[in-house]
């Protein structure tokens, strides 16, 4: 059975297994995280959320999925067909893609690369591509101002995204998910990780994440006061289940960011403590919980002031920052917390 | 299977370059042309250069393209006339590309490359290091200089474009930021008492 798995049919199995191993990860949460976040969001409004389908309505989810895939597909007279379906499916599959890099544990990860956050941030500038085909292929006013609006703010906070990486991938000497989590471990458990000396920059990484999957309080894609719904106007069933499967997976990967980046992935916070692949769901699923939260209490930004703060603040800010990180690592100032590398962490 | 890989890329980018220009529909093409770029992107990974294919698709389709499609989406041009235009052009531009191409050929069917040359050539994929470190030893340490210039030259052009495009109009209103952000809810806004029937 070993040398089976060293041919390459033998290979081709398993991957094909990593694979739809990472896939049903990410489709499962994917299920009981639209769930998470309607429930969250009602509790805060003081609504019970879904609560009628299973348990607590814990299979709403399920019905809802269900609900889509079995109604009509509309297409509107003037669409261009092909692209019209082709902008759904951009962005589900470059939304699943990204995960091909991501790692749960020591060397759980399906494809160990050594440019892998460079990947994760190729295809995430990919993204925006599933939204202005969607936008343009509708051929009607209100979906294609939500996709100019869209790939104008995600192109924008894709620049502070990758200042903020660059810092940290000065601090460890590495392109790599391992290495930047390995880099992370340290004496002191949960004040040996990233956050603490890049402290201002979870902010911004946390905020130009929000900006950079359309998640309020930037949701202006698809403000529906003054744009119905963006570029997903003209939309129904599977499309549009795909749009949205795709939105809320870029999500995850965002909260799975943050962790790997700034919150020693699958480290455990408290020194002795077993690290493992528990630790880094529980924190994918902490920062889901933030992003719910931030749904749920602030109000929606204006586009003039969502621009200003992508280019006129976290721009030169998170500039300045790749400055001070490159000097504090080459001066080793601060006892080698910006350069993981010299202390051997 | 990297054979296979390496045809299927191939015939990706040649067939995206095809499309990008027999295309009726300025959009396609320009879909057509990121198909390109990405198969381009696949075959600088076979190549063992991971960090120029992953800037490949960073750079070109994450933002170059989108403007392209951005500039395409807008312009309210009929390409089919416009081609139809061209198309009176076709025989000089045909004798323009076979002066070209004879060229080409002239040069490189008599191309002998020098035997110092060739020990000097550098090996693609570094055994030694990734190539994304090679990479940044040869554009930082070696060619720092020249690397630096091309960053002035790229400045020069981002203020020239912003030069050209800049108005200060003053018909405008403007909304001065701090003084917005310094407002607080007592000086914005007053909470009177209504009596029912008897408005204010």
């Amino acid at each position: 059975m070993a040398d089976f798995f060293s041919t390459p049919g033998g290979i081709a199995v398993l991957i094909l297994a990593q694979v739809l191993a990472v896939v049903a990860f990410v489709m499962i949460s994917l299920l009981f995280l639209v769930y998470g976040d309607r429930k969250i969001w009602a509790a805060v409004q003081m609504r019970r959320g879904p609560n009628v389908v299973g348990v607590y309505g814990i299979l709403q989810s399920v019905a809802d999925a269900l609900k889509y895939v079995v109604k009509e597909v509309v297409i509107p007279a003037g669409a261009d067909r092909t692209v019209f379906m082709l902008a759904p499916l951009t962005s589900f599959v470059l939304a699943m893609v990204a995960w091909a890099v991501i790692p749960f544990n020591d060397g759980w990860v399906l494809s160990d690369i050594n440019v892998a956050i460079l990947y994760v941030f190729a295809v995430s500038s990919l993204e925006v591509y599933g939204v202005i085909m969607g936008g343009w292929a509708s051929n009607s006013k209100y979906p294609f101002l939500g996709s100019l609006r869209s790939a104008a703010q995600m192109i924008s906070y894709e620049v502070s995204i990758g200042l903020i990486i660059i810092g940290v991938i000065i601090s460890t000497g590495s392109m790599n998910f391992g290495d930047i989590v390995r880099a992370q471990d340290g004496d002191f458990g949960f004040f040996s990780w990233y956050w603490l000396p890049h402290f201002p920059m979870v902010f911004l990484f946390f905020i130009s994440a929000l900006a950079e999957t359309n998640r309020p309080p930037f949701d202006l894609p698809e403000a529906e006061s003054e744009l119905v719904a963006g570029y997903q106007v003209e939309y129904s069933a599977t499309p549009f289940l795909l749009f949205m499967a795709g939105e809320y997976i870029a999500i995850f990967l965002m909260c799975a960011l943050t962790s790997l980046l700034f919150f020693g992935g699958w480290l455990s916070p408290i020194p002795g403590l077993p690290d493992g692949v528990l630790w880094m769901v529980g924190k994918m699923a902490f920062f889901f919980f933030i992003f719910a939260m931030v749904k749920a209490i602030t109000p929606r930004y204006r586009y003039d002031q969502l621009m200003r703060l992508g280019w006129k603040v976290f721009l030169p800010f998170s500039l300045v920052w790749v400055v001070f990180v490159s000097f504090a690592a080459k001066f080793d100032w601060f006892w080698g917390a910006f350069a993981r590398w010299t202390t051997g962490g | 299977m990297s054979v296979f890989a390496f045809y299927l890329f191939a015939i990706c980018v040649i067939t995206g370059g095809l499309f990008t220009v027999i295309s009726r529909q300025p959009v396609h093409s320009v879909l057509w042309l990121i198909l390109s770029f990405i198969s381009a992107a696949g075959l600088f990974v076979l190549l063992g250069a991971e960090f120029v294919a992953m800037l490949l698709i960073i750079v070109y389709v994450g933002a170059v393209a989108v403007l392209f499609l951005f500039v395409v989406m807008m312009l309210d041009v009929d390409f089919a006339e416009l081609k139809a235009e061209m198309a009176r052009y076709m025989p000089l531009a045909l004798l323009i590309g076979l002066v070209i191409l004879m060229q080409l050929a002239m040069a490189f069917g008599v191309w002998e490359s020098n035997a110092a040359a060739e020990s000097l050539r550098m090996q693609v994929i570094p055994t030694d290091r990734h190539n994304t470190e090679a990479l940044g030893l040869i554009l930082y340490d070696q060619y720092f200089l020249l690397f630096q210039l091309a960053g002035l030259i790229l400045l020069v052009a981002m203020i020239g474009a912003i030069v050209l495009t800049l108005r200060h109009r003053t018909d405008i209103k403007r909304q001065n930021i701090v003084a917005q952000m310094m407002r607080d809810p007592a000086k914005a806004m007053e909470l009177k008492d209504v009596k029912p029937g008897q408005g204010l």
